[in-house]
């Protein structure tokens, strides 16, 4: 069974690893390794990068055998638009204020949805927004305003 | 009796008005959220966690453990109702509960889930009571290196218990790990992996790493999923289970109350665990197993009997050692620490408020719980039926509110988002999240305890194998690791076998 590399399950796994193992050796490179018997701050994190790309090498290997696929699509457009929704509404609390940036945040993430309305969101949004207020600001008393216009920072 | 003066001071705090009173408001919001179809525990404490930061540490302790079974309950009911658990305990009694549903006896599966994890709930909590002490007076005598090979029986028991590939499982141990580091080092106050950034000095947030992790990259898989669900809740009224169904839970729910209360004082273990067992057990008990997944009641009471019990169990070694044997408990662990209290041995004669008072909310808080589930269950059966598109967008508001809200910055917000981007990569490749966010929680332990070690060992790798305790625990990670190597060794011999064969 001939499985392509792009949609081999545990190829990509491997080379996962062996990236987060290899980019996390090389940047401790730059910390004191230390003896055994005084471990610098570069110990650890060294020998934890070789472990994991071990790992990942071991499955990578394993993945070329088995040729097992990822299992359904990538969902790309949900991931794409939840995390944009979140980084859009970290950007815009310190800008905006509050309620705009859960509204923002509301929307934007029910649009990735299979069955968006606008009509819904909109409602949705309105609910969310009075929901944060009441639990975030009355609630907890967190300092947060509401309404803001501060693009000066 | 001493547990007996002590369950007495604990009560006296645990039933004071004000403590009450959080106890039911985290079991009423925990059974809240934790019932809404797709949200875990896990999640519901993580969103929820901001709500206790003002309380005093015993009262937020109250509630947040009140949360917890609160969430883990509501889990049960969503299992039942709706084929679309919120975590992988309550995937257990889903098998069986929802087949119970489908054939009109929601009711009674319902009311044995609340029976099942009350009964275990109570005897559990008994058991902390009598042997949170006992480990607390013999982990004093637990040094660095005792400590690492603890931590490291935990991880590796995470990863072989874990769902799917050792090999992979491993790696998110060790990913966990190097994720833990980020941060100053304790020792040479260095900044590590923090690329400058201020605001990763203090390492990676908790609860950013979880809700990114669970929560994000959950919903964009069930974003991503095609298939619908059903939901059964017009059946949801004859509650109460007959005599016979009585007489079938009372064996699988004690079995499932010692299955659990054993794996959840063990670190790395989680609940799921735990209950899988019960089931298992259970099934290769009964007289008849192929009743098993088509609504059999043993099959709903022994595991949510096991889930209850190891919830609270879970509470020994997170509070007696500091260890947390869960990613909830680390949560928990997390909340206490940022209210200034380490947890360890010590903390029961520096603080026996906090622990008594914790194990006697407990029993009030199960006592809650059933008085809060057998009349209001038919809110709860109605909640499940909120439609997701209106689910998700409020879950990320919560969760994202609450992240920007830890150390008021969006730099928490975007690196949930990465962490949830990372997250569903990795679910995609089937690698599990479990074993990565203990990994996380226990790393920076892990390496201090290490450090401590070999220091005092002059650089000696044998103090580990030295010292008994220690000894012990390498052995038993050992000895699980090899049990699971060579059945799948085997099995692959056989397949290499068997293809040569064909040829």
């Amino acid at each position: 069974m001939k499985t392509a590399l792009a949609a081999n399950r545990d190829f990509l796994a491997g080379l996962l690893f062996i990236a987060i193992g290899a980019g996390g050796f090389a940047v401790a490179l730059s910390y004191p390794f230390g003896s055994v018997q005084q471990m610098g701050p570069g110990f650890f994190p060294r020998s934890l990068g070789v472990i994991l790309a071990g790992f990942g090498v071991v499955t990578m290997i394993r993945g070329l055998r088995s040729g097992e696929r990822v299992q359904g699509e990538w969902g790309w457009f949900p991931l794409v638009a939840l995390s944009a929704a979140m980084v859009a509404f970290g950007w815009l609390m310190e800008h905006v204020g509050l309620v705009p940036s859960v509204a923002v945040l509301t929307v934007t993430s029910a649009y990735a949805g299979r069955e968006f309305r606008w009509g819904e969101a909109a409602l949705l949004a309105v609910a969310m927004s009075l929901l944060a207020v009441a639990i975030f600001i009355w609630g907890l008393g967190l300092p947060y305003e509401l309404f803001a216009f501060d693009f000066g920072r | 009796m001493d547990v007996l003066s002590n369950l007495a001071l604990g009560f006296g705090v645990a039933l004071t008005l004000k403590n009450l009173a959080y106890c039911f408001l985290g079991v009423f919001l925990g059974t809240l959220i934790g019932v809404l179809p797709g949200v875990g525990p896990l999640v519901t404490i993580a969103m929820l966690l901001p709500i206790t930061f003002g309380l005093d540490p015993v009262s937020s302790l109250i509630m947040l453990a009140g949360i917890f079974y609160g969430a883990q309950y509501g889990g049960s009911t969503t299992a039942i109702l709706v084929n679309m658990p919120g975590e992988v305990s309550s995937a257990v009694t889903a098998i069986d509960g929802y087949q119970m549903a489908r054939q009109g006896r929601a009711g009674p599966a319902l009311a044995t889930a609340a029976i099942a994890s009350f009964t275990a709930g109570i005897i559990s909590t008994l058991l902390v009571a009598f042997f949170g002490p006992l480990v607390g007076k013999w982990a004093l005598e637990f040094g660095a290196a005792e400590y690492f090979s603890l931590m490291l029986m935990g991880l590796v028991f995470s990863a072989v218990l874990a769902h799917g590939d050792l090999v992979k499982s491993l790696a998110m141990v060790v990913t966990g790990l190097m994720l833990g580091i980020v941060g100053t080092d304790v020792t040479s106050g260095l900044p590590r992996f923090s690329f400058g950034m201020a605001e990763l000095l203090d390492g990676v947030g908790f609860t950013v790493v979880a809700v990114g992790l669970f929560a994000v990259a959950e919903i964009v898989q069930n974003l991503a999923r095609t298939d619908k669900v059903e939901v059964f809740t017009k059946d949801v009224k004859n509650l109460m289970p007959t005599w016979a169904d009585l007489k079938a839970i009372t064996g699988p729910t004690m079995r499932g109350t010692a299955l659990g209360s054993f794996f959840g004082a063990l670190p790395g273990i989680t609940a799921s665990v735990a209950a899988f067992s019960a089931y298992m057990l259970e099934k290769k008990i009964a007289k008849d197993p192929s009743r098993f997944g088509h609504g059999a009641i043993e099959g709903v009471a022994a595991p949510e009997a096991a889930n209850n019990a190891a919830a609270q169990t879970h509470f020994i070694p997170t509070l007696t050692l500091g260890i947390p044997a869960t990613a909830v408990m680390a949560l928990v662990l997390g909340a206490l620490t940022m209210q200034g209290i380490q947890p360890g041995p010590a903390v029961m004669t520096t603080k026996p408020e906090l622990f008594w008072g914790l194990v006697a909310s407990m029993l009030v808080g199960n006592v809650l719980l059933l008085l809060l589930n057998l009349p209001l269950v038919g809110v709860w059966a109605r909640l499940t039926q909120v439609p997701y598109r209106f689910l998700f967008p409020a879950i990320l508001v919560f969760a994202s509110v609450g992240n920007y809200s830890l150390n008021n910055s969006a730099v928490d917000v975007y690196l949930c988002a990465v962490v949830g981007v990372l997250g569903y990569v990795f679910a995609k490749l089937d690698c599990q999240p479990a074993p990565l966010i203990l990994g996380y929680v226990l790393g920076p332990m892990l390496e201090e305890n290490l450090r401590r070690a070999l220091l005092m060992a002059e650089g000696s790798f044998t103090v580990f194998v030295t010292r008994p305790i220690s000894l012990v625990f390498l052995l038993a990670s050992a000895l699980l690791l090899v049990a699971m190597v060579v059945p799948s060794l085997r099995k692959g011999r056989a397949r290499v076998a068997g293809e040569s064969e064909g040829d």
